[in-house]
């Protein structure tokens, strides 16, 4: 059984200066050759392994030989007969019953890997599905896919997700075993699941991104780079599905976020509010390719949240200054997105957009009529329900208020960024 | 491979009495068409219904010694009221068979794949 802790291709790197290159571009084919390897061997251990080993000989040929023309190719193919040597190990260890079962799979790997290899088939969208499949955990979605679609080590996602290398090794363990042992099948749900599952799909890549958009810049690079991971999994998928609206959305939405990373703390790490940010601070490729994606999601049928939450985003980056920002065009939209998605969440966000379009008292009337719904158990603990509360407070004038809702959120508050924002706040107002 | 639908519900005692017997009857009607569809589709294998728990005799080991005694594995308040064995070609098409099955409605079905070998 492979090492699960060990990194799929980072081992027996060769010396010199084009190894980055060289990472660079496994990198980028992992995930196709990793998607190949498991669709013909149903076997993610015997895939990963056997890319491991295709990766060591690419490290050490390529830089001898040159890049071949097609990397992913080369590395299918020399990844398929190092399975194939694998499985024939195997068949010599194990006694007559396993022997029998290895003995044909490997009559099948051996028939996969003569086939004509010109080009590796994408197995990448079988693959997401089977990672995001809901007889597993919400923790295994995103473990299985880091791992094997955005090509992470197993310390790598650990890093990302603060968690013990071995608590993430055995997560994925306990999940390639039990797609093994309940036969979970690599294949793309049809109708009448296909909605549901892509939605499960959509929601592992914005997962993947808010962990690592949530990240300070205090915490580690593996934490941060989670972002783009989750963009190139929203890439990958936006190509694969051009149909899907919200797969286009989704990778707009990301884009327009990550645009702004470097604005989003200001002096001291204190977060800044989008309004406030320095323009001159946003990636204007991303917010292009974002806004590209935007109308690629328009033009297909259907508009779900994540369009509207790329709408809302593509509306404050499109405004000239943080002063001209369209509130009632994103107050609009937040009423578009409550009736699609409502949770106290997107009302905490309607009433922040309406009080700068319609007034502080007009926000202050909306929250109001959440603390009569049972959401107001759920948002007593919730800070930026009491940061926007405070901000609209604020605004109307009632300093008293605003000073103990900015108390409230701080009590509550965990990230250093958004501490210092609201400490910042009640400085100004008590002085 | 072959899969085990365990189907939990809460025992039959818990409706009421005068409502019971209808109740029973329209369950055994939507489990016979759901049975002849698992038919028509080739993977039905067995089903059982069992008997209330209160019939449960228990074997436990007490040292050396084996204790026979009265009632079932665990007092729950739902209780494992029958099984049926499918053979599928995977998870995916068991869980539509089972998603289908009349008792998912009125409780818990558990799928759990027959033990396969390591690899």
């Amino acid at each position: 059984m492979a090492g699960a802790a060990a990194a799929p291709y980072a081992a027996g790197m060769g010396q010199g200066g084009g190894r980055e290159a060289l990472e660079a571009i496994v990198r980028g084919e992992a995930g196709l050759v990793l998607a190949s390897l498991i669709a013909r061997f149903g076997d993610f251990d015997l895939a990963e392994d056997a890319l491991q080993d295709a990766v060591a000989a690419a490290l050490e040929r390529w830089p001898r030989d040159g890049v071949p023309e097609r990397p992913a190719a080369w590395l299918t193919v020399a990844a398929r007969r190092r399975a194939v040597d694998r499985l024939r190990h195997a068949a010599m260890r194990k006694d007559k019953a396993d022997a029998l079962r290895a003995s044909e799979e490997l009559r099948r790997a051996e028939q996969a890997s003569e086939e004509a290899d010109d080009d590796v088939p994408d197995e990448r969208l079988r693959l997401l599905f089977t990672c995001c499949h809901p007889a597993l955990s919400p923790e295994a979605h995103v473990a299985l896919t880091l791992r094997t679609l955005g090509g992470l080590s197993t310390e790598a996602v650990a890093r990302a997700f603060l968690l013990p290398v071995a608590t993430l090794a055995k997560r994925l363990e306990r999940a390639k075993r039990k797609i093994h042992d309940a036969r979970i099948p690599y294949r793309v749900p049809a109708e009448p699941e296909w909605a549901g599952r892509l939605d499960s799909v959509l929601a592992v890549v914005y997962l993947i991104f808010n962990e690592g958009y949530s990240a300070t810049e205090a915490e580690p690079a593996a934490r941060r780079s989670l972002c783009g991971e989750a963009i190139r999994l929203a890439r990958m998928l936006a190509a694969l599905l051009p149909r899907e609206g919200e797969a286009h959305a989704l990778l707009a939405l990301l884009l327009l976020h990550d645009a702004r990373r470097d604005a989003r703390f200001g002096a001291g790490g204190a977060f800044v509010p989008l309004d406030e940010q320095d323009r001159g601070r946003w990636h204007r490729d991303e917010i292009r390719e974002g806004l590209a994606a935007l109308r690629a999601a328009a033009a297909c049928p259907g508009r779900g949240p994540y369009q509207v939450q790329a709408a809302i985003a593509a509306a404050h980056v499109l405004a000239p200054s943080g002063a001209e920002t369209p509130w009632d065009t994103i107050a609009a939209l937040y009423v578009e997105l409550e009736a699609l998605a409502p949770s106290p969440v997107v009302r905490v966000n309607r009433a922040v957009a309406l009080g700068r379009a319609r007034g502080p008292e007009a926000g202050l009337a909306l929250l109001a009529a959440l603390e009569g719904e049972d959401a107001a158990r759920r948002l007593a603990g919730y800070q930026p329900y009491h940061a926007a509360r405070a901000d609209l407070l604020r605004r109307a004038g009632h300093g008293v208020e605003a000073a103990a809702a900015y108390r409230t959120a701080l009590d509550l508050c965990r990230g250093e960024p958004a501490r210092r924002f609201l400490a910042g706040r009640l400085a100004e107002l008590e002085s | 491979m072959q899969y085990a639908l365990l189907f939990y519900n809460q025992p039959l005692d818990q409706v009421p009495a005068a409502q019971r017997e209808t109740v029973v009857a329209e369950m055994l009607e939507e489990m016979r068409v759901w049975h002849a569809e698992l038919d028509r589709a080739g993977v039905f294998r067995s089903m059982l219904r069992l008997a209330p728990t209160d019939s449960a005799t228990s074997l436990r080991r007490n040292g050396d010694e084996v204790l026979v005694s009265d009632g079932p594995f665990a007092e729950t308040k739902e209780i494992l009221g029958g099984l049926a064995v499918l053979d599928c070609a995977d998870l995916d098409e068991a869980l539509a068979f089972a998603k289908r099955c009349p008792l998912a409605k009125i409780g818990t079905v558990e799928v759990r794949p027959e033990f396969a070998a390591a690899r």
